[in-house]
């Protein structure tokens, strides 16, 4: 058969062959052999000179990384956990015998699409002001303005919720997911007199569980890395209080010039998602459940 | 595609079901869509009326903040912006998409020597903070002279970076029943050919989406062009934007939110005209894989 000509089949990978080695690979390792030396942004590199752990010493003695780290966990297990729930309810109320699926399906996809631009960053910025369509509105039923951007646990809010708005991609694996469910299942439990809830519990979570855990991983992996948000609307601010990691890395490398301190946490930042996904595959096989086994989930 | 139903015993509470459904639907979705809808009725408004009002019709509409967003603050109107992010975006979807296709075609086809690590480094790639990848990266280029240009954004493209892309199109040519290409073989073409007519028609919807998502994406980076692009007759809508909101955010919203709504434009226009390979685009690596 023709697929068995080895040297066709390397042809054709090629590419990623060479993108693997040059723009992943070589800079991965690169990054690594950065974070031992005291390299300036200006200087020639063959002027980098080796410290060995000093930056990762210096990383734990410094207070804006332990701040930065520990906004961008509040950052992630906030966004996560709350953007999966809210995309699987929607799509729960979207699973149903109803006119204008599509649409609405649409409407609710056509944030995640938007949402990571600068240009909806300012619009959020407009949103979230003083005087912005938020404040009215609470000013409308009776409530208090909130200083949005100006304040360390709002401003948090305020780059947290332009997450949560683009939970339309979620939801649209979610809503796959359900649909790729079996109706006859749903019958026959429905036959044996099964409620509601033991329906959802027993057939379609164990069975939505894959979906669930690519979802997760995706989202974790994604909102580790975020910078646009925070970095057009709040800068970081107030008080660091958005500081997420990725925009301490920035600053760090391209206006305080310390690529060495720059890389280690930028491999800190690596670590953490390499052992959280790990976490996650290993914990996988108590709790996801692949159909295609015979055994059904204790 | 069609809903599948969720058995319910009674006509009366399926009535009641489904109305409490439409709420919520109606509900969100007027809650989701409303900033945009402020948004493209902002770029109308005279200035005093930005943050004097929650409704999003123009009272006194006016295009004075279009025209003005539309020639900027600076010496290039926005179509400079425009046309640079397009001079970024098309070849980095052109590329993206070959690029993904053939490697797609090697991982999904051939036995490749170290296929399972490979493809676990594929996956692996898609994992991989980008931040950990960016400052050597940015070395490399500096060495190659290639900042204040257009190539580091796009050449590592043609080298199929974004393993996600790789992935969608491997899970999708998987799919595909194989007798086609066995006929095509007994009528003698080669791999190249196999891949040319007889898969890459069938693969359509798959690279459509790859490009699709690519492009938005691409319209969307923002940390790419800051890091790489250092004159504003280079800067892309993104870089351009963020320009602006820097240098005339005191009182001049209107041309803020016009210019907003056109850098959107392009990805809206293009998201509505091909909605549907969105959805499939996103479903195919979750839910086949």
């Amino acid at each position: 058969m023709i697929y068995s000509d080895r040297r066709a089949g390397l042809a054709f990978a090629m590419p990623f062959l060479i993108g693997l080695l040059v723009f992943t690979l070589f800079p991965f390792i690169a990054s690594l052999l950065l974070s031992f030396s005291n390299y300036q942004l200006q200087d020639p590199i063959a002027e980098a000179g080796y410290v060995g752990l000093e930056n990762y010493s210096a990383m734990a003695a410094d207070p804006t990384f332990r701040q930065s780290f520990w906004v961008t966990l509040i950052y992630v297990f906030v966004t996560v956990p709350l953007k999966l729930a809210f995309a699987l309810l929607i799509a729960f109320v979207l699973n149903f015998r109803l006119r204008a699926i599509g649409a609405f399906r649409t409407a609710y996809y056509l944030p995640s699409i938007l949402g990571g631009s600068v240009a909806i960053a300012v619009v959020w910025r407009y949103v979230f002001a003083n005087d912005g369509l938020i404040n009215q509105s609470l000013q409308l039923i009776g409530m208090d303005g909130v200083n949005w951007l100006g304040e360390p646990g709002y401003a948090m809010a305020t780059v947290i919720l332009l997450r949560l708005w683009q939970f339309g991609s979620a939801m649209v694996i979610f809503l796959a997911g359900l649909q790729a469910i079996p109706t006859d299942l749903y019958e026959a439990a429905t036959l044996d007199g099964a409620k509601p809830w033991t329906i959802f519990r027993r057939i379609t979570l164990p069975l939505l569980t894959p979906v669930i855990f690519f979802n997760f991983i995706m989202q974790v992996v994604q909102a580790f890395q975020e910078f646009n948000g925070p970095y057009v609307i709040t800068g970081g601010g107030p008080l660091k209080s958005t500081y997420l990691l990725p925009l301490m890395i920035y600053e760090e490398t391209f206006k305080y010039f310390d690529v060495g301190y720059a890389s280690a946490l930028s491999w800190f930042l690596f670590l953490v998602i390499a052992v959280l996904t790990a976490l996650a595959f290993r914990s996988s096989k108590y709790w996801v459940f692949y159909s295609n086994e015979k055994e059904a989930p204790k | 595609m069609s809903a599948k139903p969720r058995p319910l015993r009674r006509p009366s509470r399926q009535r009641m079901s489904a109305i409490v459904r439409y709420a919520i639907l109606i509900g969100v979705g007027f809650l989701m869509l409303y900033p945009l809808l402020w948004m493209i009725g902002g770029a109308f408004k005279p200035n005093h009326e930005i943050f004097g009002s929650i409704g999003f019709i123009p009272q006194e509409p006016t295009l004075d903040g279009v025209i003005k967003g539309w020639n900027t603050s600076t010496e290039y109107t926005f179509a400079t912006y425009l046309l640079n992010s397009f001079k970024i975006v098309i070849p980095k979807v052109i590329l993206t998409a070959i690029s993904s296709v053939l490697v797609a075609f090697a991982f999904a086809r051939f036995a490749i020597p170290g296929k399972k690590v490979l493809f676990g480094l594929l996956i692996a790639t898609i994992l991989l903070p980008k931040s950990v990848l960016l400052i050597p990266q940015y070395l490399m280029f500096r060495e190659f002279g290639w900042l204040d240009t257009f190539l580091p954004l796009y050449v590592p493209s043609a080298f199929a970076t974004e393993g996600f892309f790789v992935f969608m199109i491997i899970q999708f040519m998987r799919s595909l029943p194989p007798e086609l290409e066995e006929a095509a073989v007994i009528d003698g073409c080669n791999s190249l050919q196999i891949l040319w007519h007889v898969l890459v028609p069938m693969l359509m919807p798959a690279v459509i989406a790859v490009a699709l998502f690519q492009f938005m994406w691409s319209m969307n980076d923002f940390l790419g062009p800051l890091v790489y692009l250092s004159s504003v007759e280079n800067y892309p809508v993104s870089l351009a934007l963020k320009m602006s909101i820097d240098v005339t955010e005191a009182t001049s919203w209107n041309q803020i939110l016009a210019m907003s709504t056109i850098a959107l434009l392009p990805s809206l226009l293009l998201f509505f005209a091909a909605q549907r390979y969105f959805v499939e685009g996103t479903t195919v690596g979750a839910v086949k894989g």
